[in-house]
């Protein structure tokens, strides 16, 4: 890039300010609901003037170089929030390529010769593409960030072992069920079972979408590992999708007590038991 | 060298393994338990490893050798206490100790050698008298 045209630049950054503005609110996807018009102005801001102010060195296409670190991370910084704030990808991608636009149109206004215009237009348009790249690759990471917490919080929030009775324990899974959930379901309820001295765990899986034979492989280690403690397992909920999925991939449940309802395996405790539920007649005077 | 006791209740054998186990004394506690159950045919054997935290391929192999070998000689093999993390790295050793009868704790693990024991035998009486006396 010549001298010129980033001295230029720099004598026009409130005209490419005003513009990208300008555009940006024009914009139908403009989300007034999640960033306020005077915090997107100092947003914008902020970038162009780190933007411009590097733009003097001479190491343009190198976006690894030191002198753009401080714009990266202004941009990623951006980014990131956005991510967070649920922005959509399209929204924070036109955000930076509608700067690409004003900066583009400034150019244009100010360049007359056509050769020249055309090879800083150029020059321009790779920084903005580079810059775009470093902006989603952010963006994504930021997504990405916000699925792994909240994977976290299920995994904490969804494997609750609940004493349905003196020494009958039921654990409701709910979600698919991979080998790290398999892993927290079976130190809960094993830690359980030693608390309560209970005899019994009921599995129920009403709440498992898919039955694969990765996930009975992980249902058959959680039963072997309770039978280990002294502990009888029943898996209870299963749907007849679910028999079928079983059957059809040829997975072995015959050592497993299996029930189709939570209260078809509660009976079948209460029957090992030796308990009794009985109805009481009611006593009229 | 260490060893691990071996007690006597009545017809059952109790032991508890206080210790963690390393193979010389799981192969010992083997051929012990083995021995004794033969001299005092004993009807049932009673494995605590309420206090064992680590737990290997070996130990996991030891203990279902005992149960196989107690069954030859006519012995039910309860193992009790068994801790979480033991069942896990079990269970993850591909070891579900096939054979081998589990319970909670010592009382439960009695009782159900208790149920287990066909009590109709001659000595009955005798041995349900020595149960009670201990």
């Amino acid at each position: 890039m010549s001298i010129n045209t980033y001295q230029l630049l720099q004598k026009k950054k409130k005209n490419i300010l005003e513009l990208w503005m300008k555009n940006q609110l024009a914009d139908e996807g403009l989300r007034e609901d999640l960033i306020s018009n005077e915090e997107l102005r100092s947003q914008s801001e902020e970038l162009v003037t780190s933007l411009v102010g590097n733009l003097s060195s001479d190491n343009f296409s190198d976006l690894n170089s030191d002198e753009w670190s401080p714009v990266i991370e202004i941009l990623g910084g951006i980014a990131i929030t956005r991510a967070r704030q649920g922005f959509s990808p399209r929204e924070t991608g036109n955000f930076v390529f509608s700067l690409k636009e004003a900066l583009l149109e400034v150019l244009q206004e100010e360049i007359t010769d056509s050769k020249q215009l055309f090879a800083e237009s150029l020059k321009i348009n790779r920084i903005m593409d580079n810059l775009s790249v470093v902006t989603f690759e952010t963006f994504i990471k930021g997504r990405e960030e916000v699925i792994l917490r909240q994977t976290d919080e299920i995994t904490e929030i969804s494997t609750p072992v609940i004493r349905v009775w003196d020494g009958i324990l039921a654990l409701p899974i709910i979600g698919t069920l991979d080998s790290a959930r398999t892993q927290i379901v079976m130190e809960n309820l094993l830690q359980e079972i030693v608390e309560t001295r209970s005899s019994i765990a009921i599995l129920d899986i009403s709440g498992v979408p898919a039955v694969d034979s990765l996930v009975a492989q992980h249902l058959i280690k959680t039963v072997s590992a309770t039978r280990l403690m002294g502990a009888e397992c029943i898996i209870s909920g299963i749907r007849p999708e679910i028999a079928q999925t079983v059957v059809h991939l040829g997975i072995d449940l015959s050592n497993i007590i299996t029930k189709s309802s939570l209260a078809s395996a509660l009976a079948y405790a209460f029957k090992v038991m030796r308990l009794e539920v009985r109805k009481v007649s009611t006593i009229q005077k | 060298m260490d060893k691990i006791p071996i007690l006597r209740m009545g017809a059952f054998l109790l032991v508890t393994i206080q210790v963690d186990l390393y193979d010389r004394l799981a192969l010992t506690l083997e051929a012990d338990l083995v021995q004794m159950v033969q001299k005092t045919s004993a009807k049932g054997v009673l494995i605590d490893i309420s206090a064992v935290s680590i737990v290997d391929s070996f130990m996991g192999r030891i203990i279902g050798n005992i149960a196989s070998m107690s069954k030859i000689l006519d012995a039910e093999t309860v193992v009790v206490g068994m801790q979480p993390a033991v069942a896990i790295t079990l269970i993850e050793l591909g070891l579900p100790l096939k054979g081998v009868h589990t319970a909670l704790d010592v009382e439960k693990g009695m009782n159900l050698l208790k149920t287990m024991i066909d009590f109709t035998e001659d000595d009955e009486d005798l041995t349900e008298d020595d149960l009670i006396a201990e």
